[in-house]
């Protein structure tokens, strides 16, 4: 047993933080300076953490994978960010917003973190407008706020369809004002392809340069991984093309704990794929649930065109089974319903593979002109890419892969099990349970990145002042790029039959199939036995063309589909242990006679974190209880 | 349908480039322009030739890692849309389809239809930010902003930074790019203790890279954000002002 050591502070929760950052150990301004940190990833937790570093005067490195640190996939979030302002005096609270997430995650995050997340959204909302975030507005020129699925508040912010892209871009000039203070060092199109540890330390990453494939090592006092989250191991998700877990997972190759891989969230409302050369599938926020009514056609067979179907031949499901929140149900819940819809067979659109979401009640009742200005954006994106028009007839929407809730398992203070390895954002397992709320993802990764990693990490460096880096031509490094220069040559001396998309795609069809909304024993059998077959053949057939030396797209995916591979067994023996149904993971053989997720509290109330051992299908268990002190374990009712 | 894609090779900034003549049959018109770029890698890399190397990500037209100039235009023919959200439907059956890359001098070619555009993350590092450390911000609600205003920040802060504008401009000129961010951070009231010397910094990192502005106005055509030019002559009325104002009467409005 190695241990999972919290570090969740006494006392009452409302001050566990609080008293958390009197107790941990400062870095005096003037030996910040002394301390080299390695910040992976640039997207709203990476570039916050690293500015927010640079400003406190730390020397940083940045690595992104992208030309630019404003490409990072946050760039893409919509819907906005919650905080417990309660701006609109609708008895919010920042106890509430705690509570909400706690239950929308169905009772399986830890109820330390998820408290200082939500006293720190207050914090997120302050900053993100002092650096000139255009948040909406209303006619007084106050903040507007919306409100998102899980929650009876309306305390979502929000700039426009853009929240994700604002934010992002507050955070990037944040950043670009440290680069030119020359407090960050950027550098673009530099793929972190493994950790480097020494003595049990993280000391470093190693580099491969996109451009001119180099391996390169750099040398740090920490490392913080903010690399986003792995839902492209379905192939087709909201994610972006190249969004991978490749530094996740070899960091947990090389000793971190990986957390309830299998949590993953499969969001409600994405346009439904079109046809088999699908890229990717596209998110239409969930704040269209707020105006939008989802439905199908009551009988299976009314082949009708939307519009000429009658309101007593429509089934809006979600209002039906859920009156209280009707279509403001959390998303697993949403999305479920819409899968038992389309399974049977009462689908919309050419495939069947859809439900409506229908905004003509919205428009009848305020007119298409505030429609228009709360969604324009979106209503132009689903005409583009669909060729219909929303405000014509009713979007077709259908859940797909978006977020990962699982990841690397951290403690309060966000490291790893590996000491001086941190993670932050998607890429930890922290705050959101089994499902993750709308609008709290935004507000997960800036927390972590403006507030709580540079609180904590001065805890850890505190040790090693006066300790010089670890010098690159020492054996750890020298040893780690080696295996990180065999396996890029591997992959291109393959030379076998298939392109690595058509292996990831099919490694997308198993784990949609089995490890995807809806999971069973048999299932995650077959996954279990399936993946490992595929992967085989990944190995020996796949094709990389071209060479190491120069810009090289298919070289880099193979090594992220081989990394996908893995965890994908990692996800589906997770699946397989959690006996139980909670939030995003539904499994078959427990749920209530009404089809509702059935949770065992009395097995499974605990973080499934896992240890590599060599064998991918044989991952070591250890668990961290959960305890619940200040929310009451109940079912989920949103009826 | 079937088309004919004239694409624009180059193995590095150093190599030789060239057209190269594909034939793509087949193909699905709900498919989007890289889903069909998608296919003709799948392709190539079968028959044992390199695929054509492109950025993109998103695929959502956010991100603005995409962006080739197809038949002449920068990010094709639909307005306000970028490459990644452009479908083939768009397209006659049986076309022909030229696709190059950015062409400008301060966004020099990697490869094929990539190239390199980080003179515009230095254009934001000389001034497209408010300098506000974590931590000592005031309440949000402190300061009203007019509901006009906020809207007329987002219009310009929707900017993406795809490059499609100079890539437009027959001058290579960055202007609208550097505008949006200077309109953005110059009209809220956040953004008014740096305005002058944020807006003389940014000019004048543009044009250490960048072409002149000539007033074209070929770059609002091409943008997918639809950024209007309005903000460029915003961007020159500060940049005159800035010029002439003493930093320390900053304060005082009109």
């Amino acid at each position: 047993m190695r241990g999972l050591e919290a570090k969740v502070p006494e006392g009452p929760i409302t001050d566990k933080w609080e008293s958390h950052k009197f107790s941990v150990r400062l870095v005096n301004p003037n030996n910040k300076r002394k301390f080299k940190i390695i910040v992976v990833g640039s997207g709203l937790a990476g570039a916050s953490a690293a500015a927010t570093l640079g400003e406190l005067g730390y020397d940083v490195e940045v690595f992104t994978f992208h030309d630019s640190p404003r490409r990072a996939h946050s760039i893409a979030a919509q819907g906005g960010i919650n905080a417990a302002k309660n701006y609109h005096n609708d008895g919010d609270s920042v106890f509430r917003l705690f509570y909400d997430t706690v239950k929308g995650g169905d009772y399986r995050s830890r109820e330390a973190n998820v408290h200082r997340l939500a006293e720190l959204s207050l914090n997120i909302i302050d900053q993100a407008t002092a650096q000139g975030v255009p948040f909406a507005r209303e006619y007084g020129g106050l903040l507007d706020n919306r409100s998102f699925g899980g929650a009876q508040v309306s305390r979502t912010f929000y700039a426009r369809g853009a929240t994700g892209q604002q934010l992002l871009l507050g955070a990037y000039s944040a950043l670009m004002r440290q680069v030119d203070a020359g407090k960050v060092r950027l550098h673009t199109r530099a793929e972190m392809l493994d950790v480097v540890t020494k003595d049990g330390r993280a000391v470093g990453i190693v580099v491969r340069d996109l451009v001119t494939g180099e391996v390169t090592s750099h040398s740090a006092h920490a490392v913080v991984l903010a690399t986003g989250g792995y839902s492209n191991v379905y192939y087709l998700s909201t994610n972006a093309m190249a969004s991978n877990a490749t530094a996740i997972w070899r960091a947990h190759r090389r000793g971190a704990a990986f957390a309830n891989p299998c949590f993953t969230q499969i969001h409600p409302t994405c346009i439904p794929a079109s046809d088999e050369f699908q890229s990717k599938l596209t998110l239409m926020s969930e704040s269209l649930r707020n105006d939008g009514r989802i439905w199908v056609p009551k009988n299976a067979s009314d082949d009708r065109p939307p519009g000429q179907i009658p309101e007593e031949d429509r089934d809006y499901f979600l209002e039906r089974m859920y009156p209280a929140f009707g279509n403001l149900v959390p998303r697993d819940v949403a999305s479920r319903a819409a899968k038992r819809m389309v399974d049977s067979e009462k689908g919309v659109g050419p495939l069947k593979n859809g439900v409506y979401l229908d905004f003509a009640s919205a428009i009848a009742r305020e007119g298409a002109a505030a429609i228009e200005d709360r969604y324009s954006n979106l209503f132009e994106m689903y005409d583009r890419i669909t060729d219909e028009d929303p405000y014509q007839t009713p979007m077709r929407i259908y859940p797909a892969p978006h977020y990962t809730m699982g990841g690397l398992w951290v403690d309060y203070n966000l490291m790893t099990t590996i000491p001086g390895l941190y993670s932050i954002g998607e890429a930890n397992f922290s705050d959101h349970g089994a499902n993750r709320l709308g609008a709290s993802a935004l507000m997960q990764g800036l927390a972590d990145g403006y507030f709580v990693l540079p609180s904590t990490i001065g805890d850890y460096l505190a040790d090693y002042l006066g300790d010089p880096i670890v010098p690159t031509d020492d054996a750890a490094f020298s040893l780690v790029e080696s295996e990180v220069t065999a396996r890029v040559d591997g992959y291109l001396a393959t030379n076998g039959a298939r392109t690595v998309d058509w292996f990831h795609k099919e490694l997308g069809k198993i784990m949609l199939d089995q490890c995807g909304m809806s999971r069973s024993e048999a299932g995650l059998e077959k996954a279990l036995s399936d993946i490992p077959a595929l992967y085989e053949e990944f190995k020996t057939d796949m094709r990389v063309p071209g060479v190491n030396e120069s810009l090289n797209q298919s070289l880099e995916r193979a090594g992220r589909v081989d990394d996908f591979f893995e965890l994908a067994q990692a996800m589906a023996v997770d699946a397989r242990y959690r006996e139980e149904s909670c939030g995003g993971h539904f499994r078959e053989e427990h749920q209530t006679e009404e089809g509702e997720a059935l949770r065992d509290d009395e097995h499974f109330s605990h973080v499934a974190a896992w240890f590599w051992t060599d064998d991918p299908g044989k991952p070591e268990l250890e668990t961290e209880d959960l305890r619940f002190e200040n929310v009451k374990l109940s079912t989920r009712s949103y009826k | 349908m079937n088309i004919t894609l004239q694409v624009w090779r180059q193995a590095g900034p150093d190599a030789p480039g060239g057209f190269q003549t594909y034939q793509v049959n087949e193909i699905s018109a709900e498919m989007s322009f890289l889903e069909m770029l998608d296919v003709l890698n799948e392709r190539l890399t079968n028959q044992g030739e390199e695929p054509i190397a492109f950025d993109h990500d998103c695929r959502e037209g956010i991100c603005g890692s995409c962006g080739v100039m197809i038949n002449g235009q920068a990010h094709g023919p639909q307005p306000g849309t970028a490459t990644c959200q452009l479908h083939m439907r768009k397209f006659a059956d049986g076309a022909t389809i030229v696709v190059e890359p950015w062409r400008a001098s301060a966004f020099p070619l990697v490869r094929d239809l990539v190239v390199d555009r980080s003179s515009f993350d230095r254009i934001i590092g000389a001034g497209g930010f408010i300098s506000v450390d974590t931590g000592s911000a005031p309440d949000a609600n402190l300061i009203p902003i007019p509901k006009a205003v906020a809207d007329a920040a987002f219009d310009a802060a929707a900017c993406i930074g795809c490059g499609a504008c100079v890539a437009a401009c027959p001058n290579g000129a960055a202007n609208l790019f550097t505008a949006a961010k200077i309109s953005h951070l110059n009209l809220l009231p956040q953004g008014q203790a740096e305005r002058w010397a944020r807006t003389e910094n940014m000019v004048q990192m543009m044009e250490q890279y960048f072409g002149s502005c000539t007033n074209h106005g070929e770059c609002e055509k091409a943008c997918p954000k639809s950024i209007s030019i309005d903000f460029i002559a915003m961007m020159n009325a500060d940049y005159v002002k800035a010029k002439f104002r003493n930093r320390r009467l900053v304060s005082q409005t009109g």
